[in-house]
């Protein structure tokens, strides 16, 4: 059974030792620079990419602000045509439909589709509690739960791995689960993926229950959607008897139409094609056709939590592509497991203090903190979230939850740069209060002992006071006397 | 309370101050074509096969396409004829990985992503039908193919299970490196049935 996040230590602490890891360094690397290519190479070609993420964002929003309606109406078409719906609030009702479902049928094994929202209720261990073996069955989840491992990318949670690696796994431990590793097995890719195939399609072919996530959920028509590669899903939605899909509440789309800017979004953001080898759609029990007993868990686990959050609200347009892991330079070098949770990587960022809530603990706080605010993951969004602008907001709730008494100033600064950003004429006026800083720092930074010029400009060592801690680890650089802007009116553009 | 009532009044309470009207721009493209070329050049990108008839060589182009002495399933409703070729008469999922391969036709042909759409009516079969044996054989008629996803999304429908067949099964699991069938059919070859244009049969783009 894979491993869990659960006691994690906070991001600095699980980035030092990932940055020590010069394989896992060079690994991701290699993958996150070749995803990256493929993408802008697809994204390339469509001319109305922006006018598509703007058509997303707008569909999200407006099923988020209108989601009790949607639910209601995914409900009923879900049950019209023969699903089971049922509500979980918590990670442990999701997981308990699950396992009272493979009890009901008797069953000891059901087989799965690799699913954010199934490792986010930490299914697998729940079921294996039971005594129910959750067989994962996309080749990188396949490898990280004969690993004893946990995922390091969204999308290719194996990406920590090298072909020997995968080989010693395979040959050791897939005939301790069933069918065993060829005998001759070498460690080219081709060899791999064909034993993987011969393991798992014996399970494909007696599982009684198969499990999966949804990517969406057409309220009106009830059909779901799973998108992937490499036909493990078609073969856990349409081989067993009985189907259950745990499903996020924030998956929602009104109507089937709206698939048509997701469909293609999600391929060209996520693996860089301009389509993925299999999507599967279906709408509850199709006569004859796949199975006949057919489960919808509709999952919150913190979403209404989220949904609550003014300005993180947006993080559940979340269509999980994982665009924004691959072009954001601290992922880059630390990798997937130092966030600590299955969503890692910017998203992950802000969606886990967003559905766990800060303050609660130190782990989670940090996860805001990973970030240099550069904001790639932005630009690289198909849905537009504004990752960047949530990270500081959070920086700010963070340090809100530890005080008590008066904000830090830390606090303050957040919450002043967030709203700052929010408008340009809020930033004129922030700009001329930093000029005023600017110059109470930098006759400061001249009586501090670590005051010193980097690059030109002048560092404050360590702030005396409530800000000492903040300087502690970072160097403050002194804000500019005159701000851009007011430079460029004196000077009218530095003509004068 | 029941969980069910409880997530839905939080739902209300997260969003009460926040409801407004939120205008969802409409996808603004041009209705094109499907460029059929495009269609059959962006399926070999993926590596599949594209055998281009006109409608009077597709049995030669799907006994062309089919490896010799295979075990053949066809679906009901089958248009064309596949001498050999077992009738779906709800076969097993045992009996269908004994079987080497399957022919179809499609619902709907996307030209910019070079994809193929099934529905699983007649002449498309259960989903299983398509999933278990190695080669899948699919015949597409040249009038199916349309421009784009969005396209494709209008002419299905939602209540038909459907799945969406871009090249042969792949992963890019292991180092990135890309592998060509893992849990699908390892071969998919296109039949692309033109307008009688005088394309020779066989033809290979
Ligand atoms: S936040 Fe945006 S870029 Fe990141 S995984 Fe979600 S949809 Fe993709």
């Amino acid at each position: 059974m894979s491993r869990t996040f659960v006691g994690m230590p906070p991001f600095p602490t699980a980035a030092r030792a990932a940055l020590a890891d010069t394989q896992l360094r060079a690994n991701l690397a290699h993958a996150t620079t070749t995803i990256r290519a493929k993408r802008a190479a697809v994204v390339a070609e469509l001319d109305d990419w922006e006018a598509l993420r703007l058509r997303a964002a707008a569909i999200k929003d407006d099923v988020l602000l209108h989601l009790d309606e949607h639910l209601v109406r995914l409900e009923e078409s879900l049950t019209a045509r023969g699903a089971v719906v049922h509500w979980a609030r918590t990670a442990e009702e999701a997981s308990e439909v699950v396992a009272q479902v493979a009890r009901a049928h008797g069953v000891d094994e059901v087989v799965k589709v690799k699913s954010m929202a199934t490792q986010e209720v930490e299914l697998n261990e729940h079921l294996a509690a039971q005594g129910i073996s959750a067989w994962e069955t996309d080749l990188a989840e396949l490898i990280v739960q004969l690993g004893d491992d946990l995922p390091s990318h969204i999308l290719v949670p194996a990406i920590h791995r090298n072909r020997a690696e995968i080989r010693a796994i395979f040959e050791r431990e897939m005939a301790r689960v069933g069918r065993p590793a060829p005998a001759d097995l070498t460690d080219d890719p081709v060899r791999l993926a064909e034993a993987a195939r011969l393991h798992l399609r014996e399970k494909f072919l007696r599982a009684k229950v198969g499990v999966s996530g949804a990517n969406f959920a057409v309220a009106d028509s009830g059909t779901l959607v799973v998108v992937e590669s490499e036909g493990n899903g078609r073969m856990c939605l349409t081989l067993p008897e009985v189907l259950v899909s745990v499903v996020g509440i924030e998956k929602v789309v009104p109507t089937w139409t709206e698939l048509d800017v997701f469909l293609t979004l999600l391929p060209r953001s996520s693996t860089g094609e301009r389509m993925n080898p299999y999507t599967s759609t279906w709408s509850g029990v199709t006569p004859g056709d796949g199975p006949q007993e057919v489960h919808v868990v509709l999952l919150d686990n913190g979403r209404t939590r989220a949904l609550a959050d003014e300005v993180g609200r947006q993080a559940l347009r979340c269509i999980r592509c994982s665009a924004c892991l691959n072009v954001c330079p601290v992922y880059e070098r630390t990798g997937g497991h130092a966030y600590g949770s299955v969503y890692p990587g910017p998203i992950g960022a802000i969606l886990n203090p967003l559905l766990k809530g800060v303050g609660h603990d130190e782990q989670t706080d940090s996860l805001p903190y990973a970030s240099s605010l550069c904001g790639a993951c932005f630009e690289a969004c198909p849905v537009r979230i504004d990752i960047p602008s949530v990270l500081v907001d959070l920086r700010a709730q963070v340090v809100d939850a530890h005080r008590s008494g008066v904000p830090k100033p830390e606090a303050l600064a957040m919450r002043a740069a967030a709203a700052a950003f929010g408008s340009g004429g809020r930033l004129a006026a922030a700009e001329q209060a930093s000029g005023l800083a600017g110059r109470a720092l930098d006759a400061l930074s001249s009586l501090t002992r670590r005051g010193r010029r980097a690059g030109g400009r002048r560092l404050v060592g360590r702030l005396p006071g409530p800000g000492a801690a903040w300087t502690d680890a970072r160097d403050l650089p002194v804000p500019p006397r005159e701000s851009f802007r007011a430079w460029w009116k004196r000077t009218d553009g530095g003509t004068r | 309370m029941s969980a069910r009532d409880e997530i839905l009044a939080a739902v209300r309470g997260a969003v009460a101050t926040a409801r407004r009207p939120v205008e969802v721009p409409p996808l603004d493209r041009p209705e094109r074509e499907g460029d059929v070329d495009l269609f059959a050049a962006r399926v070999a990108d993926y590596r599949a096969t594209v055998v281009r008839c006109p409608p009077e060589g597709v049995a030669a182009a799907i006994a062309a396409a089919l490896p010799e002495r295979a075990t053949v399933v066809v679906p009901d409703g089958m248009p064309y004829a596949v001498p050999g070729a077992v009738p779906d008469a709800g076969l097993s999922s045992a009996e269908l990985d004994a079987t080497t391969a399957v022919v179809t036709t499609a619902t709907v042909a996307i030209a910019t992503t070079g994809t193929i759409v099934l529905s699983h009516g007649a002449g498309e079969g259960r989903r299983v039908l398509t999933l278990v044996p190695d080669v899948h054989v699919c015949v597409v008629r040249a009038d199916q193919v349309v421009d784009d996803v969005p396209a494709a999304v209008r002419r299905l429908d939602p209540a038909r299970p459907t799945t969406w067949i871009s090249g042969p099964s792949a992963t890019s699991d292991i180092e990135l490196s890309r592998v060509e069938g893992v849990h699908g059919p390892r071969t998919l070859h296109v039949v692309l049935v033109g307008p009688a244009d005088g394309t020779p049969p066989g033809a290979v783009s």
